[in-house]
């Protein structure tokens, strides 16, 4: 009954990646047909033309035409076999129009002269429909058209050029490894994604953009029939603007951590981290609980970038601020009056927090966004202080601002583009400082890996993070593993806690690849970036319970 | 034309089966009509309709399968959709789970359609949300909401003989209310088959009151507290332990039916004698579809259903565990029947209402929402969350005031094990669920969110 296909995940033990169901747009299809090109360009600009025209002959003010074919290809195995392969085409048009001083939209798979033109008397129809609702008028944002431009995410290995095979022998060794290695089961993916999208506009923008994704995931779990229990370790990869070039595993994108952990930046080795995370998840089968209290939290970028998506991320999310999410994601405690302060805390002097949509590799990198944008930088809070949202183009004169900070964004032709997180990034240290360097200077710490369970309020204030990888510190030193360990904080307090930042050397991207949002519901895909950072006495409760 | 008849899929279906050239051939045929609309600040938002008509054909080969999905739908785009999915098929791994299509089967009839809902036009959306917004503006509150409705159907049917049809109509309602100095909150969701059942204006004041009686919360320390929380609030936690109640995740000891030493839970007592947690297809009230496995709401789907007969199945009796879900697989492979999982589920109450619930409490505190429910052990259920929208003190019988949000760490097998009392169950996200007073619910920390 619902508009798009939803795979249910829940009974695949696959909670450790942080999915309820993933979506699914279009048409299931066979690999090769993934490989065929689109329509071409010329056309596509015919046919924005043809929609533009339209749109004015029936009064809109405004129009941006989105002519989209989404790619997915999302790979399921299980220890010995292939659960799913799924190839799914979704191709289309989207019409968004502002007549009356009212947004109307329309999208139709009927992609030719006639389909196009009449979608887009609908979209004008829509606009005009809902006119006699609206309050105030849609006001934009000015956007210079850019003219013919392309834009394409600098891959090395199309994914969807690698043979199905291939990745099947990869997570086939990814399994085999991991059972070799203590797991009692493993479920392993490649999810990938191509975005061929033309965007046409009234502003005189015809932007043609070729974006990739891909995520490798799995989650071993480690069985202890004897005594009841099995613990999990999710993998430790992070979801990226890239092609299939991120599964080389180059050992130059490596960083060495304590214990035997290791980082991966912009090349991941799923095989290697199979390897550990069998025994990490062994490991944890006997390993000891946590005693509550006060710790100073050494924080890895792979696990600290779900805590910024949650704490910051969403909290800055213009939209949200203003109630338009008040119904299902909710408000913000970062109202308009603490910017307009210009003093509001957010967190400790060192707290830089940067949103772009143009750091190299990341799930956020685009030339343009889905309302004709560039992509660029800017700060959301610089020095500890709160001063910028996250804006688009009908947005941004309520913080008076001239030009939109290009964060419009709709996950599929048919749906109408809003406000999307760009990547949210915390700033590297000046300081040289490495992990180790870090983790001597704390007397009762935990040093945490990889993004576990996570909950927070829906102003943003009050959240609980759990892990995948939990170790003691004491005295400047690791001494072991821990279990059972979330924390639990408020948002101020715990960016006020904020004490160190390891430098660039340390700086890596966690990634959302299925980020909720908007009812009905869409998806994006967001990057953030941070070093291993540390947090002075921060709650931490104890999970364990029994049944 | 998204919404066909049993007549028209069906002749969809045959043709496609004519095609077919591999061992078995099964289809799935689904349309439907959806719109919906939202609004927030007392204003329209967006507002859409879809419609969609999409057939997906699944075809194997020993124990290859492949599937491949069209929505046009003439002899020849049919035809070269069953080619594909045979191409796709020979090119595909074996899946040594695979287990054979069912033949026939007995659906049971099932009343999920109604007239009323699948009349609902653009004006009829409109109206609704003028219903809800303009009783908020007019008490100076901000409202934002959201409705959807849909019609449409499900048709399969394969080459061994199986056919079933279902059409079915919903419609989902929420609303959210705001005091303007940001102080209150309150909140409302309803789902309904049948539009007729829906009152919009009254759900909204249910908000309304929430939001206007929930400002200036004082604060409370954390810690354990009797609950009672409304069905708003039960439903999210149940649901999720209906969601893993899987028997193959439960044999491979890693559940939290799983027990020590290996085997399961099945038959163990783990909840409070008066939980009994039931699911029927043909309940009036939450209608559910007659076909399961695959396309269930608690299982790995996506290519629709496995064709199984959805029936009455009784999971928890007087709080022991009495049935898990099963894939085909698994089933075949312990030797047991296949119970795909529910619909929906039914846990029994009494007749109590929420309002004798909290006549009957001394000292307590009203949830009426849970929000943002993670899970944090697999093992032993144990989930984390907030409340949300209107959390009240209880004493002496009558809310005294409204408190701050509270953020929970609680299992529902630790919960159903403190159940004091059930009142009368209400639908909630397609089940019936009753307002549950327990004792001993876990707080852990407060949060300043309104």
């Amino acid at each position: 009954m619902k508009r798009r296909d939803f795979m249910q995940m829940t009974g695949m033990g696959m909670g450790a990646l942080m999915l309820p169901s993933v979506p699914i747009f279009g048409n299931t299809v066979s690999s090769e047909h993934l490989l065929e090109p689109g329509i071409d360009v010329a056309l596509k600009k015919r046919y924005a033309d043809i929609a533009l025209n339209a749109t004015k002959s029936k009064g809109a003010t405004y129009t941006d035409v989105r002519i989209g074919r989404y790619l997915q290809q999302f790979v399921f195995t299980r220890e010995k076999q292939v659960q799913n392969i799924v190839n799914a085409e979704s191709f289309g048009v989207g019409i968004r129009v502002i007549a009356n001083g009212t947004w109307g939209f329309s999208a139709t798979s009927d992609v030719t002269s006639e389909g196009i033109a009449k979608c887009a008397e609908t979209a004008v129809a829509i606009a005009k429909a809902n006119s006699k609702f609206q309050k105030d008028p849609v006001v934009l944002a000015p956007q210079k058209g850019v003219g013919d431009v392309t834009w394409k995410t600098p891959i090395k290995k199309n994914t969807f050029e690698i043979p199905t095979a291939e990745k099947i022998d990869l997570l086939m060794k990814v399994n085999g490894k991991a059972m070799e290695n203590g797991a009692g089961f493993v479920t392993s993916n490649i999810f990938s994604v191509n975005e061929q999208k033309y965007f046409a506009s009234s502003d005189g923008s015809y932007i043609d953009q070729d974006i990739h994704r891909i995520w490798p995931t799995f989650t071993v779990t480690a069985i202890d029939k004897a005594a009841g229990k099995f613990k999990t370790r999710g993998a430790l990869s992070s979801p990226m603007g890239m092609g299939y070039e991120y599964l080389d595993g180059l050992a130059s994108e490596k960083i060495a951590g304590p214990n035997g952990t290791v980082g991966y930046r912009s090349s991941y080795d799923m095989v290697e981290d199979a390897i550990l995370a069998a025994k990490q998840a062994k490991e944890k089968l006997t390993t000891k609980t946590v005693l509550p209290g006060k710790y100073d939290l050494v924080l890895d970028p792979n696990h600290l970038g779900l805590t910024i998506h949650e704490s910051v991320g969403h909290p800055t999310e213009l939209d949200r601020v203003l109630g338009y999410e008040a119904n299902y994601a909710g408000t913000s405690f970062a109202t308009l009056d603490k910017w307009e302060s210009k003093k509001f805390n957010y967190g400790s002097k060192l707290v830089n927090i940067v949103a772009d949509r143009i750091q190299p590799h990341t799930l956020g990198a685009v030339g343009f966004d889905d309302e004709g944008v560039p992509a660029k930088e800017w700060d959301i809070i610089k020095d500890g202080i709160l001063v910028n949202y996250q804006a688009i183009r009908d947005q941004v004169k309520i913080i008076g601002g001239k030009e939109s900070n290009g964060c419009c964004y709709a996950d599929n032709w048919d749906s109408v583009q809003f406000q999307r997180m760009p990547n949210i990034s915390l700033r590297p240290g000046t300081e040289k400082r490495s992990v180790l360097d870090m983790i001597k200077g704390v007397e009762k710490g935990i040093y945490i890996i990889g993004a576990g369970s996570y909950s927070i309020d829906q102003q943003r204030y009050n959240f609980q993070f759990g892990g995948q990888v939990f170790y003691e510190i004491k005295k400047g030193e690791i001494v072991g593993m821990l279990d059972d360990v979330a924390y639990q904080s408020n948002t101020q307090e715990f960016w006020n806690s904020c004490s160190q930042i390891c430098d660039k050397d340390d700086y890596r991207t966690f990634g959302s690849f299925f980020d909720g949002k908007g009812q009905p519901s869409q998806i994006s895909a967001v990057a953030h970036g941070s070093a291993t950072t540390r947090f002075d006495g921060v709650n931490v409760i104890n999970t364990g319970r029994k049944i | 034309m998204a919404v066909l008849s049993k007549e028209e899929a069906k002749q969809i279906i045959d043709k496609v089966l004519a095609f077919s050239k591999a061992d078995e051939t099964s289809a799935n045929l689904n349309g439907s009509r959806t719109g919906n609309i939202r609004y927030a600040r007392n204003s329209v938002s967006t507002s859409g309709e879809t419609t969609n008509l999409s057939l997906s054909v699944t075809s194997v080969f020993g124990k290859k399968s492949g599937t491949a999905t069209i929505n046009e739908f003439d002899d020849k785009s049919l035809e070269k959709t069953v080619r594909r999915a045979e191409e796709i098929a020979h090119l595909a791994p074996d899946n040594p789970e695979y287990v054979g299509m069912l033949g026939p089967q007995n659906y049971l009839d099932i009343k999920s359609f109604a007239a009323s809902t699948d009349a609902i036009n653009p004006d009829f959306r409109a109206e609704a949300a003028f219903k809800s917004i303009d009783p908020c503006a007019k008490k100076d509150l901000t409202a934002a909401g959201y409705w959807e409705d849909s019609t449409g159907f499900a048709a399969l049917g394969n080459t061994k003989g199986l056919f079933g049809y279902n059409a079915a109509t919903s419609v989902d309602f929420s609303i959210t209310v705001r005091t303007n100095d940001g102080l209150g909150s309150g909140y409302a969701v309803r789902d309904v088959n049948d539009v007729s059942k829906l009152d919009v204006a009254l759900a909204t004041e249910v908000a309304i009151q929430k939001a206007q009686a929930s400002s200036k919360a004082k604060a409370l320390e954390p810690g354990k507290y009797t609950v009672i929380l409304e069905p708003t609030a039960a439903v999210d936690l149940l649901q999720n332990m209906m969601g893993s109640m899987d028997a193959r995740n439960a044999d491979e000891g890693r559940s939290f039916l799983g027990k020590k030493g290996g085997g399961t839970r099945l038959g163990e007592k783990l909840f409070d004698e008066r939980v009994n947690i039931y699911s029927d297809p043909q309940n009036l009230e939450i209608p559910g579809s007659p076909f399961g496995g695959g396309g269930g709401r608690f299982a790995f789907g996506g290519g629709g259903s496995d064709g199984r007969a959805q029936e009455k199945v009784v999971w928890v009796e007087n709080g022991v565990v009495k049935n898990m879900y099963y894939s085909r697989y698994w089933a075949e492979k312990k030797g047991v029947k296949a119970i795909p999982p529910p619909s929906g589920f039914i846990f029994a109450g009494g007749n109590e209402s929420l309002a004798d619930l909290i006549k009957g409490t001394e000292k307590g505190i009203l949830v009426t929402r849970l929000w943002y429910i993670r899970a944090v052990d697999p093992q032993t259920l144990l989930y984390t969350g907030l409340t949300r929208d209107g959390t009240f003190y209880i004493e002496n019988g009558v809310i005294k005031y409204p408190v701050k949000n509270f953020r929970f760490n609680e299992s529902p097998v630790i919960m159903l094990n403190n159940l004091e009392a059930a009142g009368k169950p209400m639908r909630q996200g397609g089940n019936l669920v009753p307002p549950l007073k327990i004792r001993d619910f876990t707080f852990t920390s407060l949060s300043d969110a309104v």
